[in-house]
């Protein structure tokens, strides 16, 4: 009994430390899809670019790590916000291949570009030394950063479930997803809505993508990569939905650390297949509207 | 709805007469051949002769063709928009190359099976996500593909996982026509093959059948309205698709004599998608112009500088929707229609 322990905390720890993560890129993602009926496939690419703001911050320019990401968040977010106006607007609600050709093509020219200023290796992301090292649980070396990452992972996920229930903005977000045309009729103006929640998507992705460049490493390809977990989180999720898809990274995040620990060879096979199987008992996701 | 319920004063037998043979002429000419529609194959016939260095990528691209064709089928005709199609193209292509790794390297029984097996594999599979739709419909599509992939990299026993399927050996074409280096056997046999898969999209989407698959593509309540078994249909289309596909996949493999884990890849789908678009979806030969002008670009501007090759095509892409929907048959199409009203 006492040998399952450490096992079951090193899983639970680490299957944490992936949740947060995706759940803080994926989040954006839900909002898009539900609110604004837009497939962004590009998404992963605000990650992306977050993460390589910020090494690069840190790495050339010498900057304390916090403000480093924090910069690396208000960049990616002005971005999105001008590619929002100028390209996503458009495509709302509109015909799905359209979208999907839109933002593949984004993501094509996210790794062209990323290829071409960072290089095709694994691009570094320097941790500050007090976030190094590693913790004993229960006879069990646990790394200090990802310890702060839960810990981060949870603050934002407690302020943006606050901020949903009790702003103007999460009472306006949450009015659209439930009816679109109703929150349009009384008044509230949903073009700026999108364009806040827009931002906000990719703020938290780029906020993911920065913290989180241990846990998906940080490569050219990364939007593509890594675009199946981002979408099964949502889709499982929920789409619209801002707690669904937490749940979904939970249990995408912990199945998944479990299953590359006992039984490597399966991969990420059984992932997809519960994905299959949960998409097919509930079409809307678990918590779909 | 309106038009259709009968007025009080009675239609002119003449003028109805007239609207009845206007649409069967409309119907005869699309099941008529065109001149224009030798032009493809006349450039195939002349690339032949005139770029006998180039048989090798010819040959992926004839191949490619037969991709893209099931994919218009899908996305052009029933309406069916899929991000996971390599599924079906990469279950034909490890099919026939594993028949030839393993001792059995016939290519035509070997396409045959393959387009079986990928057949199969796209009914089983549609019968289940094709239950779903939009989104949710999209992601199964690209967890299918996924589930795949993963398949074929972890059972590396068999497959060679990401090194590759490695030891193919191809026998000649009907016991008579061997692979030759420079490519001229391969080049013929993927052109058979697309022209036979051709000839049976033609029938098809010209057919009753892929009549009611553009009625479900636009309006799905008025087909079941009229009774057509809609889930049937699609599933029926869905699993010819996964055939045209197998074989294309199949080809690539038998003429290359390798199976990558590339061709279960999200990439691989995503690129005839963006193959397909370039040309005009829902119009059979959009495949005809998209793939070669894809492909062709891709040979030459991807060995000089691939890391720009990404970022071009993803621009040209998001310009492609922006400004020129429906490709480059739509394009011309426009073009023509000018033309003529300005006669």
């Amino acid at each position: 009994m006492s040998e399952y322990v450490p096992a079951l905390i090193s899983i639970a720890f680490h299957g944490l430390t992936l949740a947060m993560v995706l759940y803080l890129i994926s989040v954006g993602l839900s909002v898009t899809m539900g609110l604004m009926g837009f497939v962004n496939l590009a998404h992963g690419a605000f990650a992306m670019a977050g993460g390589y703001v910020a090494s690069t911050l840190l790495a050339h320019f010498g900057l304390p790590f916090a403000i480093a990401i924090l910069l690396a968040v208000v960049v990616v977010t002005l971005v999105s916000v001008v590619l929002e106006r100028l390209l996503y607007r458009r495509f709302y609600g509109g015909v799905e291949l359209d979208q999907v050709l839109l933002t593949m093509g984004l993501i094509f020219i996210s790794v062209g570009a990323a290829t071409y200023i960072w290089g095709p290796l694994p691009q570094p992301m320097q941790i500050p030394r007090a976030l190094q090292g590693g913790i004993d649980v229960l006879g069990r070396i646990l790394p200090v950063y990802r310890l702060f990452l839960i810990i981060c992972g949870a603050i934002i996920v407690t302020l943006l479930w606050l901020a949903l229930e009790r702003t103007r903005f999460g009472a306006q977000l949450r009015a659209a997803v439930d009816n679109l045309r109703m929150a349009e009729t009384v008044g509230i103006n949903t073009s700026r809505l999108f364009a806040s929640a827009f931002a906000l998507g990719s703020g938290l992705a780029a906020l993911g993508g920065a913290l989180g460049a241990e846990v998906f490493a940080l490569t050219p390809g990364y939007a593509l990569e890594h675009l199946v977990y981002f979408l099964i989180v949502v889709a499982v999720g929920g789409l619209g939905s801002i707690r669904g898809p937490f749940f979904a990274a939970l249990m995408v995040g912990i199945t998944d650390t479990a299953l590359k620990y006992y039984v490597p060879e399966l991969g990420a096979f059984f992932i997809y297949l519960l994905t299959m199987a949960i998409l097919l008992r509930y079409p809307r996701g678990l918590m779909g509207t | 709805m309106t038009s259709e319920t009968p007025t009080t004063s009675k239609p002119n037998t003449a003028t109805r007469d007239v609207a009845a043979t206007a649409a069967m002429d409309a119907f005869a000419r699309t099941h008529r051949l065109s001149p224009l529609e030798a032009l493809p194959w006349l450039a195939a016939v002349a690339a032949y002769f005139v770029f006998p260095d180039y048989l090798a990528l010819g040959s992926q691209i004839l191949a490619t063709i037969i991709f893209a064709l099931s994919v218009d089928l899908l996305i052009g005709y029933a309406g069916i928009v899929t991000l996971g199609h390599a599924a079906l193209f990469g279950t034909g292509a490890y099919t026939a190359g594993l028949l030839a790794a393993n001792g059995w390297g016939d290519p035509v029984s070997g396409l045959l099976i393959a387009a079986l097996v990928s057949a199969l594999v796209g009914c089983v599979s549609g019968a289940l996500i094709l239950r779903t739709h939009g989104l949710t419909l999209l992601m199964q599509t690209l967890v299918v593909a996924a589930l795949l992939y993963e398949v074929a990299n972890k059972a590396g026993y068999y497959t060679g996982g990401g090194d590759g399927l490695q030891g193919m050996e191809v026998w000649p074409v009907f016991g008579l026509y061997r692979f030759d280096m420079l490519g001229k056997v391969a080049y013929l046999y993927c052109l058979t093959v697309l022209c036979v898969c051709w000839l049976v999209m033609r029938i098809v989407v010209n057919s009753a059948f892929g009549r009611s698959l553009m009625g479900i593509r636009e309006n799905v309540a008025r087909m079941h309205a009229i009774g057509t078994p809609v889930e049937r249909r699609k599933l029926m289309a869905y699993t010819l698709s996964a055939a045209l596909a197998g074989i294309s996949g199949a080809l690539i493999a038998q003429t290359t004599g390798f199976v990558g884990l590339g061709v279960l890849s999200l990439e691989r789908s995503g690129s005839i998608l963006i193959m397909l678009i370039i040309g005009g979806v829902g119009q059979l030969y959009g495949a005809f112009i998209g793939v070669p002008l894809y492909m062709i670009a891709q040979d030459r501007f991807a060995t000089i500088a691939p890391v720009f090759w990404y970022f071009w095509i993803g621009l040209f892409m998001v310009f492609l929707v922006l400004f020129a929907r429906g490709g480059a048959l739509g394009i011309l199409h426009r073009f023509v229609r000018r033309k003529e009203g300005g006669a």
